[in-house]
């Protein structure tokens, strides 16, 4: 297919892999003593996986996953509130399939599905829309979730309703965005970090500049990058490079889909219909001021928070992770997936404890599905050993 | 769920809502142009776009990709070049 193969192509793998190793040994890095690149987005740990990148380089390369999963940073008390709108008699909840398993404090949607509950996996909210054409006389809710790259989406979709007046349909907003949670791991004192491998269609939506502030004030690499091998390896060897050269720069390996300053339409229908909410809970990671986004008041009749009255604002926040569940652990890095106790036994991709299982975009399933299950490294991958 | 894939947009199907037919690896879907809909609707068509969830998000630039090969390209250059080298030293050193 135009625009995945060439970017697959094995030789053109060969050079950038000895390029990335004649780099890594001028940097002088090895497998006691690494550099520590992260990838934002749950899209390129999945690749990474995949791929077996994180074999194919040098051991002086070690990859932390980052927060980029929007399906493993939901807290359980979102998917407790999704289930209590599904619920409802008169409602259609419409979602991606891959929130459909992940596990509330009660149930997930799947069992609510199970029970009784009308929900159905769409490909995409126009989908949902669509549903809501068909069946006006009940209410069609689509569980906004996702980063940049997904909030067009439903922002356009929920503009198309106001366009129609189409009154039975609304979105439960939990989309997010990327640079909070970056500036709050760069701010953890004990996170080592030398570079970043910067999302993609994350990009496309917001542009390049929205990273400066980790060249210009953290004084680190970041290289956004495309999904294809060849985009990645491309990328770590850019960051390789900045590391080695002591620059710290934003570049953009992804040219021929990210704009440097985004798309225009894009970032016009986020504006038109979210705001940022003071702040918004993380898996993991707590509470991240400005990271989550709801529906501005002038689009109250399609925010089903308001609609339902659930949510943020309808009560105290419960804030709960399953027994014995290092999601959050594994998330900030401090342990690698197999260093939790649950994994591979008490949490399989088949019965998840903790959102990492459920996503293939989790840094746990990505472990799990390509065979880094024996790997016996519970060390902390990247928190400095000093507290 | 940020993943996305290059498609073509094969016909306008209706200009009102901004929906086209797209071509992706196979299999036709019609999705929204909106986010790249900046000229005229109709140049859209054998367009190359990134479709993520029903939306065609960016055009792909051409330009842009031929460049990332090429840089690519160079590389794998450089490195027969550096493979010569140390095939030279060898052969100077009689270790080949």
């Amino acid at each position: 297919m135009r625009y995945v193969e060439e970017f697959r192509d094995p030789v053109a793998a060969k050079a950038v892999l000895a390029a990335i190793e004649t780099v890594v040994d001028e940097i002088g890095a090895t497998a006691e003593k690494p550099v520590h690149i992260m990838e934002i987005c749950g899209g390129h740990t999945h690749a990474i996986f995949r791929y077996g990148l994180d074999r194919l380089t040098p051991a002086g390369i070690e990859f932390i996953h980052g927060p980029g999963c929007p399906v493993c940073v939901l807290p359980m008390s979102r998917i407790d509130e999704c289930v209590e709108i599904a619920e409802r008699a008169e409602v259609i909840f419409c979602t991606f399939g891959d929130a459909m398993r992940v596990p509330g404090t009660k149930k997930s949607l799947m069992q609510a599905k199970a029970d009784g509950a009308d929900i159905r996996m769409v490909y995409s909210p126009l989908d949902a829309l669509e549903i809501a054409r068909r069946n006006p006389d009940r209410e069609v809710v689509f569980f906004g979730l996702g980063f940049e790259t997904t909030t067009p989406s439903t922002a356009l979709s929920i503009q198309q309703a106001a366009r129609e007046e189409l009154s039975n349909f609304s979105v439960f907003c939990n989309h997010i965005t990327v640079p909070p949670p970056i500036k709050a791991l760069l701010d953890d004192p004990h996170m080592v970090l030398d570079g970043f491998v910067g999302p993609g269609h994350v990009s496309m939506v917001i542009g390049t500049h929205p990273y400066d502030f980790i060249a210009e004030e953290y004084g680190k690499p970041i290289v956004v990058a495309g999904f294809e091998p060849l985009d990645l390896l491309q990328s770590v060897l850019m960051v390789l490079r900045q590391i080695r050269d002591g620059r710290a720069e934003v570049e953009n390996q992804y040219a021929r889909v990210v704009p440097e300053h985004g798309n225009p339409v894009s970032l016009a229908a986020i504006d038109d219909v979210y705001q940022a909410r003071p702040s918004f809970e993380w898996r993991g990671l707590g509470e991240i001021d400005a990271s989550g986004l709801r529906i501005r008041h002038a689009y109250a009749a399609y925010d089903a928070e308001e609609k339902f009255r659930v949510g943020y604002g309808a009560g105290p926040r419960l804030v709960a992770e399953p027994e014995g569940c290092a999601c959050g652990l594994v998330m900030t890095g401090r342990i690698r997936p197999t260093g939790c106790t649950q994994y591979g036994t008490g949490c399989t991709p088949e019965m998840p404890l903790g959102a990492l299982m459920v996503s293939s975009e989790g840094a746990c399933a990505a472990y799990y599905q390509y065979g880094a299950m024996m790997t016996d490294d519970p060390a902390p991958a990247v928190m400095e050993a000093a507290e | 769920m940020c993943l996305g894939i290059p498609g073509q947009i094969t016909e306008i199907t209706d200009a009102d809502r901004l929906m086209a037919m797209a071509d992706v690896s196979g299999v036709r879907r019609e999705v929204s142009v909106a986010c790249i809909a900046t000229g005229a609707l109709q140049d859209l068509v054998g367009e190359w776009a990134l479709i993520h969830v029903g939306f065609a998000m960016s055009l792909i630039d051409e330009d842009e990709a031929a460049k990332t090969l090429e840089a690519l390209r160079g590389l794998g250059e450089a490195q027969e070049t550096l493979e010569a080298m140390a095939e030279g030293d060898a052969a100077l050193e009689g270790t080949q």
